[in-house]
């Protein structure tokens, strides 16, 4: 059967967005100009680039919480590398060692001692935190080299540096995950990990290298966090977790594993980054920005669910 | 026993792109023991699933004690009094089995607390009557495939069900628990329950069935009564052509010495030491928790050893884990498919390289094309039934799942392959074409060693058999020289 017909019920997170989009435009003047969408995508680049990492955690059937963390730490690392005279080039790679052996730490537990990815991140999540405030004292760090806030700041043509570095992460993420045996083995593990070991899958060291990878990207968006607003604050990244899984999920990643693709993801990012700058223009109280958040989650998801319930149906045979 | 108690009228059943079920019209007496036979794909399991409500028909009504059903569903049909007993378990693994049969019916006391007392006396009671020893309190991960498939019936049983519906009940179980199964089966044709007996084993159905119904690519042929049958007769009208022997004929020539397992020893293994030849098929016998499995898991580096050592061509080897077991040339084959051979998310493409993908690979990188015309040269010549290689494995019936796995396997082009049960599950046609496989096997060179409880098979297709009883190699014997009896001995410990 070489037909290849269009399966419409898949793409709901998309027509769900592209209402938004009519939505917000008809509703406000400005949301539909060059400026406010090169906004939205500069808005979401950190978010984004964190999702590539998430996705590959929770394909394999893990969780991550300690996104935030890293971030934190990240920026605060950077920040004082750079205000202490280290070159830019070296506050970068300590910046993203941390993020590595943060994953790394993750994995280890995770996979020689059995703790469940929620719980083992949890607890990262956590100390890291509180590392980070260690580090700095509490203040925000100052006195970043101009040089290395063209990562945050700087835009290359129209396009700011951040969705440039955005695109690049992604396009490399479903490169690994749709073209190479090690995304096939990511999501073999997420759909049956046992299977998998029994097909001479390494599942540890799979294990191993996507939260290392994912940690290594939670440092990099908290470089160009730390770039764009010009200090490291220990605060950065705080709750970014429930953005970044929030997207992941939008996006159809499964949290049981093995299911979802990285396109859906970047769909499920720019709707949360839609609907956060649509309701700034509309000045909807901040308050009131997070339920409508919450429940936008849910009816998006609800409608995945059905429509998957829909191709199941068409698609089963006895 | 001549009142129709489930009567199907022109029941259709389309899927796109297939017709499952074309025009059965077909008529179930009250207690009756009736076996449904028929190829994989053939339409049993579209048929059972109809009966319980789990789909509903394209066309057709179906009457049960004279009345019609309307939008049937799994729990109307329970209520009514259908019970269906499937090939893939639907028990719970962290409950116990007590939990497990009484679920949906948990005994309560005033309404609302559940009486767990009582529940673990009915859950002994039963499980005596089927003659088994097993925990009410187990976990049932705990328990082995064979003891699962017993509480399956088990719970089957507590819903006191009119009309029970088994569909391959015996594929998992070993010879004494096939015993176990037909007492009950025995035990409730006696109290007037009807019967529907899904099976490949025909000589289970001359056993204990009065009637038995054949299907054939969705169709329904004809009813034959069992007293008035044979199994050729039967053969032949579920193939439509005569099979002549079962097993392919073939001339044992052993060769050099090739495999050798030196002492091994785990928590269920005493001290195996055997050695596999070239040329020559090994089979396992045994019973379920006999060490059969064990044995060859722990060649695979599937699980951990306390001792032993393995040795290829005359040297050791370092096998701490499947990977390397798949490096040094060996592939397992495992007895549960659905748990530990097929990702079930992924297309049957990605599942035949999934163990070897460095050869449709350059650094990493998947080469698509090679991938596919892979995945195509196995899918013709196992005859993988399947509209396009695209699709993804969980749409496929059992056998043609088995057939992916066995795919997978040669793909590796191991040395040593293992067999751990490969026709579970599987009709008659398939099985040649397996038979045929294995003896291809051999001529190229491979080693093949098979656990195999279905007797006939294992004396048909094995050369030497080595014969297991709680973790003890009890008797090695050769084909020709042995007979079912002395294999049951030996596997009992006798």
């Amino acid at each position: 059967m070489k037909k290849r017909t269009v399966d419409w019920s898949r793409y709901g997170i998309l027509f769900a967005w592209i209402a938004l989009i009519i939505v917000f435009s008809l509703a406000e003047n400005s949301f539909l100009s060059i400026k406010n969408i090169f906004n939205i995508l500069r808005q979401v680049a950190i978010v984004g680039i964190c999702s590539v990492g998430m996705t590959f955690v929770i394909l394999t059937g893990g969780m991550d919480l300690s996104v935030g963390s890293v971030i934190g730490v990240s920026a605060v690392g950077g920040a004082i590398m750079m205000s202490s005279g280290f070159p830019p080039i070296i506050a970068v790679s300590v910046a993203l060692i941390i993020g590595m052996t943060s994953g790394f730490i993750n994995a280890f537990f995770i996979n020689e001692v059995g703790i469940a990815p929620i719980i083992m991140t949890l607890g990262m999540m956590t100390s890291l935190r509180g590392v980070a405030y260690i580090l700095c004292g509490g203040y925000p760090v100052y006195g970043i080299p101009e040089e290395f806030l063209i990562i945050g700041q700087g835009y290359l043509n129209v396009v700011p540096v951040p969705v440039i570095i955005m695109l690049i992460v992604f396009v490399v993420g479903y490169f690994i995950l749709n073209k190479t045996t090690f995304g096939r083995s990511v999501y073999g593990i997420g759909g049956n990990a046992e299977a998998s070991r029994l097909s001479g899958v390494n599942v540890k060291m799979i294990i191993y290298k996507i939260y290392i990878l994912a940690g290594a990207l939670y440092a990099l968006a908290g470089l160009i966090l730390l770039a764009r607003v010009n200090s490291g604050q220990p605060k950065a990244g705080d709750g970014y977790e429930m953005d970044v899984i929030t997207a992941c999920v939008l996006g159809g990643i499964s949290v049981s594993g093995g299911e979802g693709r990285i396109g859906g993801v970047i769909i499920g990012v720019l709707m949360m980054g839609t609907l956060t700058n649509g309701m700034i223009l509309m000045n909807v109280p901040e308050f009131w920005q997070w339920v409508v958040k919450g429940v936008v989650l849910v009816i998006a998801v609800t409608i995945d669910q059905v429509a998957k319930k829909g191709r199941v149906k068409a698609s089963t045979k006895a | 026993m001549k009142n129709t108690i489930l009567s199907l009228s022109h029941i259709k059943k389309r899927y796109p792109g297939v017709l499952a079920l074309d025009d059965v019209s077909l008529d179930f007496y009250e207690g009756e023991t009736h076996a449904i036979v028929g190829e994989n794909g053939a339409g049993k399991s579209t048929l059972i699933k109809v009966i319980t409500g789990a789909i509903h028909s394209t066309e057709g009504e179906m009457y049960f004690e004279g009345k019609p059903i309307y939008n049937n569903s799994p729990s109307k049909s329970l209520q009514v009094g259908i019970v269906a007993i499937y090939q893939e378990f639907n028990l719970f693994p962290f409950l116990s089995v007590a939990e497990n049969i009484f679920y949906g019916q948990y005994p309560k006391k005033q309404g609302i607390i559940v009486d767990f007392k009582k529940m673990e006396q009915e859950t002994k009671r039963i499980l005596e009557d089927l003659g088994v020893d097993i925990e009410p309190l187990a976990q049932v991960k705990d328990l082995s495939v064979g003891y699962q498939q017993i509480i399956e019936i088990a719970k089957a049983v507590s819903h006191k069900a009119k009309v029970l519906i088994m569909d391959e009940p015996s594929a998992p179980l070993t010879n004494n628990e096939v015993d176990c199964l037909f007492k009950v089966i025995e035990r409730l044709k006696a109290q007037g329950v009807t019967i529907l007996y899904i099976s490949h084993r025909l000589e289970e159905i001359f056993r204990i069935c009065d009637r038995v119904s054949v299907f054939r690519d969705g169709r329904y042929i004809q009813t034959m009564n069992v007293a008035e049958t044979d199994a050729k007769e039967i053969i032949k009208i579920m193939v439509n052509r005569s099979l002549g022997e079962q097993f392919p004929k073939r001339n044992c020539i052993r060769g050099e010495k090739v495999l050798e397992i030196r002492n091994l020893k785990t928590n269920i293994l005493k001290d195996i030491s055997l050695e596999a030849y070239r040329g020559e098929i090994l089979g396992l016998a045994g019973l379920v928790g006999a060490g059969r499995t064990e044995i060859v898991r722990a060649l695979f580096g599937a699980d951990k050893i306390q001792s032993g050592q393995f040795l290829l061509h005359g040297s050791i080897l370092k096998i701490n884990s499947p990977r390397d077991a798949i490096q040094a040339g060996i592939g397992l084959i495992p007895e549960d498919r659905k748990r530990q051979g097929v990702l079930l998310g992924m297309s049957i493409t990605e599942n035949i390289s999934y163990a070897h993908m460095k050869t449709i690979s350059r650094f990493g990188v998947i080469d698509q094309t090679k991938d596919e015309y892979e995945a195509n040269r196995y899918m013709e010549s196992l005859k993988i039934k399947t509209p396009s290689i695209r699709q993804k494995i969980k749409n496929l019936s059992g056998g043609n799942q088995q057939k992916v796995v066995l795919a997978k396997w040669l793909f590796t082009n191991c040395e040593v392959l293992v067999f751990d049960e490969p026709t579970r599950g599987i009709d008659v046609g398939a099985k040649q074409e397996i038979y045929r496989l294995m003896h291809h096997l051999i001529e190229q060179g491979k080693i093949i060693i098979m656990i195999s409880s279905e007797m006939p098979e294992l004396l048909g297709m094995a050369d030497r058999i080595i014969v297991m009883h709680e973790g003890r190699i009890t008797g090695e014997v050769m084909r020709d020289q042995v007979t079912q009896e002395d294999i049951m001995k030996l596997s009992s410990g006798l």
